[in-house]
């Protein structure tokens, strides 16, 4: 098995897994008729992104394991998604401001992808740029309402980019297996996009009439496993159905 | 991996024309493009399907009626999921576009005017009910995965809006 390159597709997936999850959890609960619609689009959408790379994992692994299993059956420990996107919905702020940092990366990250020596990587990317395009348009619009909204939600908005600021350094940390496919023309340099990645979020937050935030320490770990507490919880969730009533299928 | 044409047996064509979006139920899988090949081969047609939206739950539903319609036919067939290169809109025929249009869903318009609506909110849409074309984007994400939601601002009706990709 290319473990490298299974790790990487997990990698890329989880961060897609998780904040579709989390994103759902909005799911009933949204402000408003609309934004609950368009969480759970986004939701549908992230899950169904996940579901191709995972079907690629599977073959890449090529034993037993299903998409399902790679997506139901790990532990906390294995699961390899950004610390920024298993942080919870504390309040609507929060639920745009994660996914407002996380879209701007994601549409950069996949038009690199898009370049991957890897057909099948570079053929999934193309397919989804085309969705997360629309995810960003939508978040970053809602940042802007909120920021340059009532004094109240500018002050809902500022907290939440403020707390979740520190989780934006690690989408640009590389694990082993990112540096090993870099070299071999599959992954994606994320160092390369950093710059670019602060540059825009820091137009979009300004045009939102929000403060930059100006912290300089960051958090990291979930690429390698080590998450907060939320992500636990989270996939309680996730994982119930299959935990409680092992085998099953729809 | 790059074909973007499509190889269908002229056989073929008439059983896949019945198969339909079960979402989008006047629309047939072969009006929406998402069939790209269909081809016997050694007596067993093999079927290549491209999602439209990566979490469109009709895929799984398509592939089982497609593999139903055939069998109807007395053909055995494989189905497969294929993602390049990626579906888009400007795939659905002028006769998709108009049972769109008549099932209440005002069609994708050309790739350039849309981006012009969805990111600017331009009134280029024009309402299903009554044709105006006075109307707003209340959301880029609508009833499923491929619509967003508009309001006509003269006859006041929501429609959904078959949006680009």
């Amino acid at each position: 098995m290319k473990e490298n390159l299974y790790n990487y597709i997990l990698g890329i997936a989880d961060n897609s897994l998780i904040l579709g999850q989390r994103i759902g959890e909005l799911c009933g609960h949204g402000p408003s008729l609309e934004t609950d619609i368009a969480c759970t689009n986004i939701s549908l959408d992230l899950l169904g992104q996940v579901r191709s790379y995972f079907q690629y994992a599977a073959k890449i692994a090529g034993d037993e394991r299903t998409e399902d299993d790679i997506a139901m059956l790990r532990k906390e420990r294995d699961y390899k998604n950004v610390l920024l996107v298993e942080q919870p919905n504390s309040n609507f702020a929060y639920t745009i401001g994660r996914q407002f940092l996380f879209d701007v990366y994601h549409l950069a990250f996949l038009a690199e992808l898009q370049k991957s020596t890897d057909l099948i990587l570079s053929a999934i990317a193309n397919k989804c740029i085309k969705e997360v395009s629309y995810h960003e348009r939508f978040s970053s619009d809602w940042v802007k309402r909120l920021g340059d909204g009532t004094a109240e939600s500018k002050e809902k908005m500022q907290e939440a980019i403020n707390d979740l600021w520190t989780y934006t350094d690690e989408l640009f940390y590389q694990t082993k297996a990112d540096k090993a496919m870099v070299l071999e023309s599959v992954g994606v340099d994320v160092t390369k996009l950093k710059g670019d990645y602060y540059k825009r979020i820091k137009g979009l937050l300004e045009e939102a009439t929000l403060k930059i935030p100006e912290s300089k320490w960051f958090q990291k770990g979930g690429k390698e496993g080590v998450h907060t507490e939320h992500l636990g919880y989270l996939l309680s969730d996730l994982q119930y159905m299959q935990r409680t009533y092992p085998n099953m299928e729809w | 991996m790059t074909k973007t044409e499509q190889h269908i047996d002229p056989i073929l064509i008439p059983i896949l024309q019945q198969v339909f979006d079960p979402e989008i139920p006047v629309l047939s899988i072969m009006d929406m493009g998402v069939v790209r090949s269909a081809l016997i081969i050694n007596g067993i047609v093999e079927v290549e399907i491209t999602p439209t939206y990566s979490g469109c739950p009709a895929m799984d539903v398509i592939g089982d009626d497609i593999e139903k319609a055939l069998k109807d036919a007395s053909y055995d067939s494989r189905i497969d999921l294929i993602l390049h290169p990626a579906w888009t809109t400007d795939w659905i025929t002028p006769r998709g576009k108009k049972a769109l249009e008549n099932y209440g869903i005002a069609a994708p318009l050309e790739a350039d005017a849309d981006k012009e609506v969805l990111l600017n909110g331009k009134r280029i849409v024009k309402c299903t009910n009554c044709r105006s074309q006075n109307t707003t984007l209340v959301s880029q994400f609508g009833s499923t995965a491929c619509k967003a939601l508009f309001k006509c601002e003269d006859c006041q009706e929501p429609f959904d809006y078959f949006k680009c990709l």
